[in-house]
């Protein structure tokens, strides 16, 4: 019979389709788990409502369960509370950084986003790190991310934007 | 049935004739989104610039994000056994409920930002509202788009102030466009006897408390975009009860004739 703890772990070794470094649970994307017997029940929250990320991500969660023997699997998706990039562990920052993408600005999840051509606070450059950086889209390569460039080095690139 | 502010509501809840109209309506809301995420998703790689094709993108799968939560709502509120597809793929332009304005053709780029602008405003400060509901369904999913609709109404207000206060081009292109959508605007905030029903059963928002948050950002948008406010008070209405223009005929074409032609194709 698995255990919560156990689900956990194997949790951690599922990762976003799109941003392979980071597993599910840097995302901050798994709300809950609930072992009942054989019956295994887990609550996930997508980043955004028309993220295509999220049915492969049930798709992995259920593979990798199934490599231990887990078979009664229910994935719920749960819409509130609503994501936010503030529950992005530590770690997965770290990791995305490293990857080449800015990682969210804690904090700043919401309010002044009306704020017409106002700037998010400074966003650092994964490359050199500066932070002398500025807006090019709010809207970027994915759902999640915004685009950027680097004023310093000039990099192009790619920051998970505060939601 | 009248609901209290602290209260919870769900489906189970719900006397029948209250459920048969929040599917009617719940359905409105996905059809809206549908076809403006459909409307947006015709500019991809035909875009002014990359990162505008990329904005109308990216705004396109929000909203079909949202459809798709809607539209699983609704077949669970109908409860005949019909899918999220089925809802999309094999209803009659007639049995659509969307507004008018987010049927209107892309036209230049102009035409785009002004219809995205006047939905925006709206959506935006609707899913705010929206999110106190007690339907604890519409709630969640409001909860979530809102967030979503504040950087599309970010988007789109921008580029109002950048097409009004740009080029005597830029100017004129968005006049016209302005001229042309402005009659749509209304029916946004015109409720339906559906959405009145569920104004006095305090599940919905009632849009007269929203009008004064969205002229007031449409007074502060056209301000800095140096345009005028409109000023026909004519509005076109219908389609939020299928009377529609001649152009949903044409989408629904394209989004519907796989599943017509092949029914129950799958990818």
């Amino acid at each position: 019979m698995p255990t919560e703890e156990r689900i956990w772990q194997l949790l951690e070794e599922v990762f976003d389709p799109e941003v392979p470094v980071l597993s599910i649970l840097d995302l901050g994307i798994v709300r809950g788990v609930q072992v009942a017997g054989e019956q295994v029940t887990i609550n996930i929250t997508p980043t955004y409502s028309g993220c295509p990320a999220m049915n492969t991500i049930a798709t992995d969660i259920r593979l990798r369960l199934l490599a231990e023997g887990i078979t009664q699997v229910t994935i719920n998706n749960q819409l509130r509370p609503a994501w936010t990039t503030d529950w992005m562990t530590a770690a997965g920052r770290e990791k995305l950084e490293a990857y080449g993408i800015a990682a969210p600005v804690n904090g700043t999840s919401t309010g002044h986003v009306l704020n017409l051509f106002g700037q998010d606070t400074a966003v650092r450059c994964p490359l050199c790190k500066s932070e002398h950086t500025h807006l090019v889209s709010q809207f970027g390569s994915t759902a999640c991310k915004a685009s950027y460039q680097c004023d310093d080095c000039l990099e192009p690139f790619d920051y998970f934007k505060c939601h | 049935m009248q609901a209290t502010p602290s209260e919870t509501l769900s489906l189970a809840t719900y006397p029948p004739e209250v459920r048969q109209q929040l599917f009617r309506y719940v359905l409105q809301l996905a059809d809206t989104s549908l076809i403006l995420g459909h409307r947006l998703s015709e500019w991809c790689g035909h875009g002014p610039i990359l990162e505008q094709d990329l904005a109308m993108a990216n705004i396109a799968l929000d909203l079909l994000g949202e459809t798709r939560s809607l539209y699983q709502y609704a077949a669970e509120l109908e409860g005949q056994g019909r899918t999220e597809d089925d809802l999309a793929f094999l209803r009659l332009a007639t049995e659509y409920q969307n507004p008018l304005l987010v049927e209107q053709p892309n036209g230049d780029f102009a035409d785009t930002v002004v219809r995205q602008f006047l939905f925006d405003n709206f959506h935006y400060h609707f899913l705010q509202q929206l999110q106190t509901s007690p339907d604890e369904r519409l709630a969640a999913i409001a909860e979530k788009a809102w967030k979503e609709a504040a950087y599309h109404l970010k988007w789109s207000s921008e580029w109002i102030i950048r097409l009004g206060d740009g080029t005597e081009e830029s100017r004129q292109r968005v006049e016209k466009a302005l001229s042309n959508l402005w009659r749509y605007s209304g029916e946004l905030t015109n409720p339906t006897a559906t959405e009145q029903a569920l104004q006095s059963l305090g599940l919905i928002p009632n849009y007269a408390t929203l009008i004064p948050a969205m002229q007031a950002h449409v007074a502060k948008v056209f301000e800095e975009a140096t345009l005028p406010l409109p000023t026909e008070t004519y509005m076109q209405k219908g389609g939020k009860e299928g009377r529609h223009t001649e152009h949903l005929g044409y989408i629904l074409a394209e989004l519907q004739y796989m599943q017509r032609t092949y029914p129950g194709m799958k990818w």
